[in-house]
């Protein structure tokens, strides 16, 4: 699946090795192995992989693991101070860009993030200005979530209520565990809506490349995942408010 | 020098060793005394000449207010975290220490900072080393827990800097651990090394992949070792003497050592026999003695032991295995000999823990491997990387006292992460940032790890500057910081203030008063050493002269022996070490026959025993081929 292997140029190909001067890869030289100054690429072109969403994990280690024998600090550990630099550089960038690439979501927020969209920041600018003006962050409620949520809250205010004078409601804590139960289903669910994206992604990114994609089709797709991490977040949090206030 | 030796160093909470790779088998370098522990003490004598390890030991016990011990517990920590140690190990902090100070202990009436503490321990390793190569050792990958921090790292490196050592690695001790027991195995699999040493605890889960030591998640304690054991059977021990003998002992230091050394020794008889006794002189000609089974003891120390628990449930979880996934278990520290242990373990994982390594060795042969690699390599580790992660997760204060993480633990290192900052007001040119190590979701709850002030940013209206600083965590799992100001593309300047930890300027001064010129003292050292040797073999002629053998040699001989005799009498004293080497080589060659002659008639059966063992041992480097004489007269 990935369209090139990391130890082939990917920018310039003219550009040469600084200690040996013959063609180099784009960390370190295909010829004596020296590692290369780190030039600031994305976390999909450092792996030489097209930005697509469905990635081959099994060879993204193989990969990963290649190219960290040739870049880790370790390997450098007789080297000049520059080439310890750079392979510190280097190999962070390295891990870095695994540690995103390997987890399905991080992956997709990093390309959400390469596309414009700063996901992070949007949530902490909001966060930190209810912070500031001492009112709890808003949450837009889901639409298709809205009875559910609405429901549930009213079970934990009343559980709240039940904890403070020390009740304990079997029917009612059966109801919000239930309640929780369907939540962590649709937090699972959405993570299968995700990959269906992703596959539309890919597509877009294939047509884009064979100079007929559609710049509205490829927005329509990002906006829909955000709405789905969106949507994930909310959950995330409102099974973390059910987990907190059961254990109170 | 021909050969730039790398050494693998352990420094222990209770031991340390010294390792390297001799071919492709790691070995612990013994020391002067033949053994492989060098225990972490530090004494002062009435002459206020620093001893280290197996000799400082008795003065744990004779003057305790001139020996310390276990000081690995306060590395990179502020006088705030360690009242729980103070309780517990009476440590004597230096009465003039001011509020954001590095510690100081006492040690007689001098005052050391824990590193400088450590650096002796380490000096002591290194000499170690130097004597068994004769040349001088300068490089070496030492060992930490892997849940330090970065203010505890950070100390451990300065504590290898102020002894002379270029640290080329600092290396997780489960994670060396690993190293060495993967060495020879080439095998593929998921395997956790559960590490309960005298101090720290630690757990570490690893992916073995075609030479490839990938640590997945890690976690643990640093707080919790075999010290913890030996403290509450003091403690009991303490209770039962104030109910039977109406004795409040707490602070007496010396019955305290006494105590310590027995309930140590009663612990390490319970790793193998169903009970023990215990039996103490006290003061006043009082004993305290008891009986303590394997049942009572195992009881006692459940509390203790049912903390690493936690931390191998949540390395579990991090790693997102569970323990049937897990395809070996290796065991590492002195105290996981406890049977109790052991069976925990075994319970954690649902299979038996492997235990076929020494676990007191196991890391420093580790960290030997890994200074191979660090050297360049040899056959056997050539195919051999270790990727491990940072314990902890590093965060950033921002508005409203609240943690940001910007690194998650068990991130693989090197690690980094980007930040922007701007300004708040119009013409602002400093930006404060405070970097914490934790995982709790408010500052005040994680570890304060430095505050970093950015300096000279252009003035700009409010907001217009763009600041990226950029959070580095090196292989060694220490912090760097780097800022620029991307619209005028200017590095920013940053003063660092570490929370906890000495500063540059403070560990350089603390090398060159005591450590001066690496190289320089080891020729100082080296000639020392001889002048040593050569009164040593000086000594044994004199009283071999005395000796039947004698009147056996052939007046040449004599006349010989004689002659080098005065030769290395006036050379021993010169600064010619070849002269002196030479003096006590030839005298040694000339008096061969005579100490032969000595054996035959056994005339002295201890001094024969000696020479025979000498023999034995003679590594063939010259420098240390003792002559059997001189040896015997070491007794």
């Amino acid at each position: 699946m990935p369209g090139k292997s990391g130890n082939q140029p990917v920018d310039d190909a003219t550009q040469s090795c600084w200690s040996c001067g013959t063609m180099r890869a784009v960390h370190f030289c295909s010829s004596c192995g020296k590692v290369q100054p780190p030039v600031p690429v994305d976390y999909f072109t450092f792996f030489g992989f097209p930005r697509k969403l469905n990635l081959d994990t099994a060879a993204l280690e193989k990969e990963f693991y290649a190219l960290s024998r040739k870049l880790h600090p370790d390997v450098f550990g007789q080297a000049g101070e520059q080439e310890r630099s750079w392979s510190l550089e280097q190999s962070s960038m390295l891990n870095d860009a695994y540690r995103t690439l390997k987890d399905p979501i991080k992956r997709t927020q990093y390309l959400l993030r390469l596309e414009g969209i700063e996901l992070e920041e949007q949530s902490k600018q909001a966060t930190e200005k209810a912070r500031a003006s001492g009112e709890l962050k808003k949450q837009v409620v889901p639409p298709d979530l809205l009875e559910e949520v609405f429901e549930l809250n009213m079970h934990l205010e009343e559980l709240r209520a039940q904890k403070k004078i020390g009740e304990d409601d079997p029917a009612l804590l059966e109801e919000i565990g239930k309640a929780k139960l369907s939540l962590e289903e649709k937090y699972d669910s959405l993570l299968n809506e995700l990959k269906d994206e992703w596959n539309g992604w890919d597509r877009a990114v294939d047509a884009a490349t064979e100079n007929n994609g559609i710049e509205s089709d490829r927005r329509k797709i990002l906006d829909k995942m955000v709405d789905i991490l969106n949507r994930r977040n909310y959950i995330r949090n409102l099974v973390r408010d059910v987990n907190e206030a059961m254990e109170n | 020098m021909a050969t730039d030796y790398i050494v693998g160093i352990d420094l222990g909470t209770t031991n340390s060793l010294v390792a390297y790779m001799q071919g492709d088998v790691p070995v612990v370098i013994p020391g002067e005394d033949g053994l492989n522990l060098v225990p972490s003490v530090v004494a002062l004598d009435e002459k206020n000449q620093i001893i280290v390890g197996n000799a400082a030991r008795k003065y744990l016990i004779e003057t305790p207010e001139r020996a310390v011990f276990s000081v690995k517990r306060l590395m990179g920590r502020g006088v705030e975290d360690i009242q729980e140690e103070l309780k517990l190990f009476r440590f004597r902090l230096a009465e003039d220490l001011q509020q954001g100070e590095v510690l100081r202990i006492k040690v007689g009436e001098r005052a050391y900072t824990p590193p400088e503490i450590s650096a002796l321990v380490l000096r002591q390793l290194k000499r170690n080393a130097e004597r068994f190569f004769g040349a001088p050792v300068a490089q070496a990958v030492i060992t930490v827990p892997a849940y330090f921090n970065d203010a505890q790292r950070q100390a451990t490196k300065d504590a290898g800097r102020i002894a002379g050592l270029n640290v080329l690695r600092l290396v997780n001790e489960p994670t060396a651990a690993s190293l060495a027991y993967g060495l020879d195995k080439k095998k593929n699999g998921i395997i956790v090394v559960y590490d309960l040493g005298g101090g720290t605890f630690d757990i570490s889960i690893l992916k073995l992949h075609d030479g490839i030591f990938e640590v997945i998640a890690t976690n643990g304690d640093t707080h919790l070792g075999g010290d913890d054991i030996d403290n509450l059977l003091i403690a009991i021990a303490l209770d039962d003497i104030r109910g039977d003998l109406g004795l409040d002992l707490r602070r007496n230091g010396e019955a305290v050592a006494r105590i310590r050394k027995a309930v140590i020794e009663a612990k390490i008889a319970l790793s193998s026999q169903a009970a023990t006794k215990l039996d103490v002189d006290l003061p006043d000609g009082k004993k305290y003695q008891r009986e303590i089974s394997l049942e009572m003891f195992e009881q006692m120390i459940q509390p203790i032991i049912d903390r690493t628990v936690g931390p191998c449930k949540q390395a579990l979880k991090d790693a997102g295995l569970k323990p049937k996934q897990i395809d070996e278990v290796v065991l590492v520290g002195g105290s996981t000999r406890i049977p109790k242990v052991q069976r925990l373990v075994e319970e954690l994982f649902g299979r038996k823990p492997h235990t076929d390594l020494n676990p007191d060795e196991v890391v420093a042969l580790g960290a030997a491997v890994q200074a191979n690699i660090l050297g360049g390599g040899s056959e056997i580790t050539q195919d051999m990387l270790l990727l491990d992660v940072t314990p902890l997760s590093l965060g950033i204060e921002v508005a409203g006292g609240v943690t940001d993480k910007i690194i998650l633990r068990n991130s693989t290192v090197p690690a980094s992460a980007t930040q922007h900052y701007t300004t708040q007001v119009d013409g602002q040119t400093n930006v404060a940032i405070h970097v914490l190590q934790g995982e709790r979701e408010l500052a005040r709850d994680c570890r304060s790890l430095a505050r970093f002030d950015l300096k000279g940013v252009p003035p700009m209206p409010a907001g217009l500057p763009r600041i990226e600083v950029k959070f580095l965590i090196d292989a060694n799992g220490i912090l760097r910081v780097s800022a620029r100001e991307q619209r005028s593309g200017k590095e920013a300047e940053i003063d660092v203030q570490p929370t906890y930890g000495l500063t540059d300027e403070q560990v350089e001064s603390m090398l060159l008063e005591s450590f001066d010129y690496a190289e320089e003292d080891f020729r100082q050292r080296q000639i020392i050493e001889a002048r040593r040797e050569a009164d040593t073999i000086l000594d044994a002629l004199a009283k071999a002269k005395k000796n039947s053998a004698w009147r056996e040699l052939s007046m040449d001989e004599c006349r010989n022996a004689e002659t080098l005799e005065k030769k290395l009498v006036n050379v021993k004293n010169g600064d010619d070490y070849h002269a002196i080497r030479d003096g006590i080589d030839s005298l040694n060659q000339a008096t061969m026959r005579l100490a032969e002659l000595m054996m035959d008639t056994a005339v002295s059966t201890a001094l024969k025993g000696k020479a025979m063992d000498v023999t034995g041992h003679d590594h063939g480097e010259g420098t240390h081929a003792g002559h059997p004489m001189a040896k015997a007269d070491f007794e």
